[in-house]
């Protein structure tokens, strides 16, 4: 028995998407790209820009290690096109401490050993962020509810919840 | 003297974590770096026919696609494949020839100027393949599979099934109650967080650099040079960071191989990083089936017990490791026998995956513990504490430390086990049912030869080298606590460098054995740099510490301090100023002598309650505490880290983890993130964790067990057991999903 992958497609010759003009304003630096429009935030940012603190997990929105606050609010930056986020603002790890300061969360997940690889940190720091900026999280149980978009294989979350709720200013 | 050790100190590595400047092996550039994508095979076993690369050739930016037809040479030896740790067999070779040995396995690579160009070109190169029929169904292999021979000591093959003692048989018929039951914990996948990737940066003169993401830099390097039969002087691999492994990473990856053979090929930077969907070609925990039967006498005390354990491998190697003798080991009984058989699978390898074989076969050994207890109308931790065993039976030996009765008896206090009512379904949390189990771990004390360099300047800094990794473990951290003691310097004033392969011998990161060993391999290393700075001091006209040997003295705070009169002093930098000197370098290599005349486990007591929503049998994890008996804990706060981890892995395992395969094409679905279950946040709730003191002067110079792998061990049985005092049923295939409940 012989079995063919993928099936044939009929067209012919292939051409690549044109790049198209994007401005997207990263941690409050202006930039201008041009990029296809196949090319995801996520890779915007980690290829394009050399900002690799946000990570690739899955790149299928399922695991929350490339989460950024795009105009305050935290999205999976793999599900979005970076040409869909012309003229916003984004922050990213990289863009959470000022001068030299830690943000409150950073320093949080340091105290509480909120990470062990480190893989899933920058995206579950900006999720905590977006989760803060929502004001919907009060208790520990609904901090959990509220993080499970980000998977931490290391199996760090009770320390996450700690982390997350002395940031709030929680005991 | 000790300041750093044992205390909770913050990772040093935390910064760079929190901050996004940890670099991971994808992260790394290079000039001209082109970008690689993986076509994985659609059958599971067969050849290949025909492979038309035409049309993604044809694509813009493409720069070459890679095949078995026209990939670089490759070593044509199987030796030339074996790694450091690879089981016996013939070791996978990626983009090799025809063959295919498993579904999703790589046929050929796309190489393009950037990566969406080679994710799209890799979608339109068609493949024609000969099929043949494949397996994939451990229980339709069950009966075909085949026996490995059991050894007559265990230090001759500490993974064969260990010797039988008594008459097992016998012992059986006669026993006052017997309990036998087969357990099932199916495949299930590492999923570390970090896509599996390496940037191959081509140097003058053909020189790599390689990022990998890895367990074991040095594994890496040597067995790049051998399969493209490279100087190994001019290969070089780094993992600085580690986005986890948990096994998945000892042995070198196929995407490392693809990406250096197309760096080869193109003369240029390559960057390979897998999708999490053919990460699930990698290898994976080794679905087991295991009868175990037991036979009690009437006070309660063990009288035998049968351990047969079924495996899982792939059709070109052999993997396994010890799974049956952890029975015979846990527990007292004077009657043992041991079976283990490997089945036969179109699958990648099998390999270790947290806490290899002692995860799967503990979980069986506990449940069926668990087990005898209800028929025996006897508490669980009673029935543990009647069998408990005083020596490893299997070499007839003490332990040099086992500190298991303070951890049941300190568990059982911080879980409040006496308030526990003993029959099933009696307990009750409103609408929910509540359940008490609890269970046994056990691990090994393992350690390995690994050699350490210190470089001591003047100002008072030291650097700490070794080939080692930090997986997540805090490898980091605790080498960096462990050299602040050692020097008596500030932990600020330490650099680790860890992750190069250029850097002083280790072998590969995992088995739990790097924090006891890479720590006694810098107090070995910081033995001599005292003796040197010694001979140094001696030469200072009117030393104070001419007359001493170098176990007299100690380096305290920047200075060289005789242990007997500490005003008899002089500073490091002195000493080193007047030798003439503004660094001292010294390189060691610890090995660790094993006498034979005692046994090294680390172990743990794991109480666990669930609440069960009955209506729809949804099962949550409330409370676990642990609590370990694993030697001195170096650093407080990453010791609980790496037990809550195991335990976290333990709920996966006892009620999320499953890799489902479709026979039918014997091929994966569930292979991605979403579909396998891993326990998210909303799924972990209390975890204790306890340490018990358990002082070990025997296990190492140090007394370091190794906690990487202890968490998870007992777990999920502790959870299992239970679900069934909550609910009464008895569920014996993982994970204990809700349907299996309403059965
Ligand atoms: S990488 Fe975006 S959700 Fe996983
Ligand atoms: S810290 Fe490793 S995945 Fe979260």
């Amino acid at each position: 028995m012989t079995r063919t992958s993928p099936q044939g497609r009929a067209e012919d010759g292939i051409s690549l998407p044109e790049k198209l003009p994007v401005a997207i304003t990263v941690n409050g630096v202006a930039r201008q790209l041009r990029l296809a429009p196949w090319t995801t935030l996520l890779d915007a940012l980690r290829d394009h820009l050399g900002l690799t603190g946000t990570k690739k997990g899955c790149d299928h929105g399922q695991c929350g290690a490339c989460t950024v606050l795009v105009d305050g609010r935290r999205i999976n930056s793999c599900l979005a096109l970076a040409v869909m986020q012309d003229g916003a603002s984004v922050t990213t790890i990289e863009g959470l401490a000022s001068n030299g300061v830690l943000h409150a969360l950073q320093q949080a997940f340091i105290d509480h050993d909120a990470f062990q690889c480190g893989y899933c940190t920058p995206g579950q720091i900006c999720s905590a962020a977006g989760l803060l900026a929502e004001g919907r999280a009060g208790s520990a149980e609904e901090i959990r509810e509220l993080m499970s978009g980000n998977i931490c294989r290391c199996g760090a979350y009770p320390n996450i919840v700690a982390a997350i709720q002395q940031a709030m200013g929680q005991p | 003297m000790t300041t750093y050790i044992g205390t909770a100190t913050s990772r040093i590595d935390g910064h760079a974590k929190v901050t996004g400047t940890a670099k991971y092996a994808a992260e790394f550039n290079a000039p001209h770096l082109a970008h690689a994508s993986v076509v994985g095979s659609t059958i599971a076993r067969g050849r290949i026919a025909r492979i038309d690369t035409s049309r993604a050739r044809s694509v813009p930016g493409v720069l070459a696609v890679l095949t078995h037809q026209n990939r670089p040479p490759m070593a044509s030896d199987d030796s030339a494949y074996k790694d450091d740790v690879a089981p016996e067999g013939a070791p996978f070779r990626p983009l090799y020839n025809d063959r295919i040995l498993f579904s999703d396995q790589p046929v050929a690579l796309v190489v393009a100027e950037e990566p969406e160009i080679a994710r799209l070109a890799a979608s339109l190169v068609r493949v024609e393949y000969h099929v043949d029929l494949h397996v994939t169904d451990v229980h339709r292999q069950r009966h075909s599979t085949f026996a490995l021979e059991p050894v007559e000591r265990l230090d001759d093959n500490p993974f064969a099934p260990p010797p039988p003692r008594g008459q097992p048989e016998h012992s059986l018929a006669s026993a006052d109650m017997r309990h036998r039951a087969e357990y099932f914990v199916p495949i299930e996948h590492h999923n570390p967080m970090e896509l599996y990737a390496s940037t191959v940066v081509f140097e003058d003169e053909g020189r790599l650099t390689i990022y990998d993401k890895t367990q074991g830099v040095q594994n890496v390097q040597r067995y790049v040079a051998s399969v493209f039969e490279l100087d190994p002087s001019h290969v070089r691999v780094m993992s600085p960071f580690v986005g986890g492994a948990f096994g998945s990473g000892l042995r070198p990856q196929y995407q490392v191989v693809l990406a250096v053979l197309a760096s080869l090929s193109l003369k240029r930077s390559v960057r390979l990083v897998l999708t999490r969907q053919q990460m699930y070609g990698l290898g994976y925990r080794p679905a087991m089936l295991q009868e175990i039967e037991l036979g009690i006498n009437a006070h309660g005390a063990l009288a035998a017990i049968t351990h047969e354990a079924t495996t899982v491998t792939s059709q070109h190697e052999n993997y396994y490791r010890q799974e049956t003798g952890w029975s015979g080991l846990l527990y007292r009984s004077e009657h043992a026998r041991y079976a283990h058989k490997l089945a036969r699978l179109d699958l990648a390898t099998s390999c270790d995956m947290r806490a290899p074989s002692a995860a799967t076969a503990v979980y069986a050994l506990e449940c069926a513990m668990d087990e005898l207890a209800v028929a025996l109308k006897l508490d669980p931790l009673e029935l543990r504490l009647r069998c408990y065993s005083e020596r490893d039976q299997h070499n007839d030996r003490p332990y040099s430390s086992k500190g298991l009765r303070d951890c049941y008896r300190r568990g059982a206090e911080a879980f409040g086990w006496s308030e526990r009512s003993p029959e099933p379904r009696s307990m009750r949390d409103g609408t929910e049912l509540v359940g008490w189990g609890m269970a046994t771990g056990v691990w090994e004390a393992l350690q390995v030869p690994i050699a350490v360099r210190i470089a001591l300047t003047a100002n008072g800094h030291a650097e700490i080298a070794c080939a080692t990794s930090d997986i997540g473990t805090g490898t980091y951290t605790i080498m960096a606590q462990v050299a602040a003691d050692m020097l008596g310097l500030p932990l600020d004033n330490i650099t680790v460098r860890i992750g190069d392969s250029t850097l002083p011998q280790s072998p590969v990161e995992g088995g739990s054995w790097i924090a006891a060993s890479v720590s006694n391999g810098i107090a070995t290393t910081a033995q001599a740099i005292r003796a040197e700075l010694l001979h140094l001091a001696k030469a200072v006209p009117g030393s104070p510490l001419r007359d001493l040997a170098p176990d007299d003295v100690v380096l305290l705070d920047g200075r060289l301090v005789s242990k007997r009169d500490a005003a008899h002093a002089v500073s490091i930098a002195d000493v080193m100023r007047h030798g003439g000197v503004d660094r001292i370098e010294q390189e060691k290599t610890a090995s660790f002598h094993h006498t034979g005349a005692h046994s090294h486990n680390t172990h743990s007591a794991v109480f666990a309650e669930v609440k069960v929503d009955e209506q729809i049998g949804i099962i949550r994890v409330t409370r676990v505490v642990s609590a370990v008996a694993g030697g001195r804990i170096l650093n407080a706060k990453t010791a609980r880290s790496q037990i809550m981890g195991g335990v976290v892995w333990g709920i996966g395992m006892a009620l999320h983890e499953e890799t489902l395969i479709d026979h039918t094409f014997g091929r994966i679905m569930n292979a991605d993130i979403a579909e396998y279950h891993v326990p998210v946040n909303a799924d972990v709730h209390d975890i204790e964790v306890i340490f018990v003191d358990e002082p070990d002067g025997i296990v190492n110079p140090l007394g370091i067990k190794g906690l990487g792998e202890i968490g998870i061990v007992g777990v999920a049985a502790a959870i299992a057991n239970a679900v069934h005092h909550a609910t009464g049923k008895r569920v014996r295939d993982l994970p204990i999903t809700l349907d299996k409940l309403q059965r």
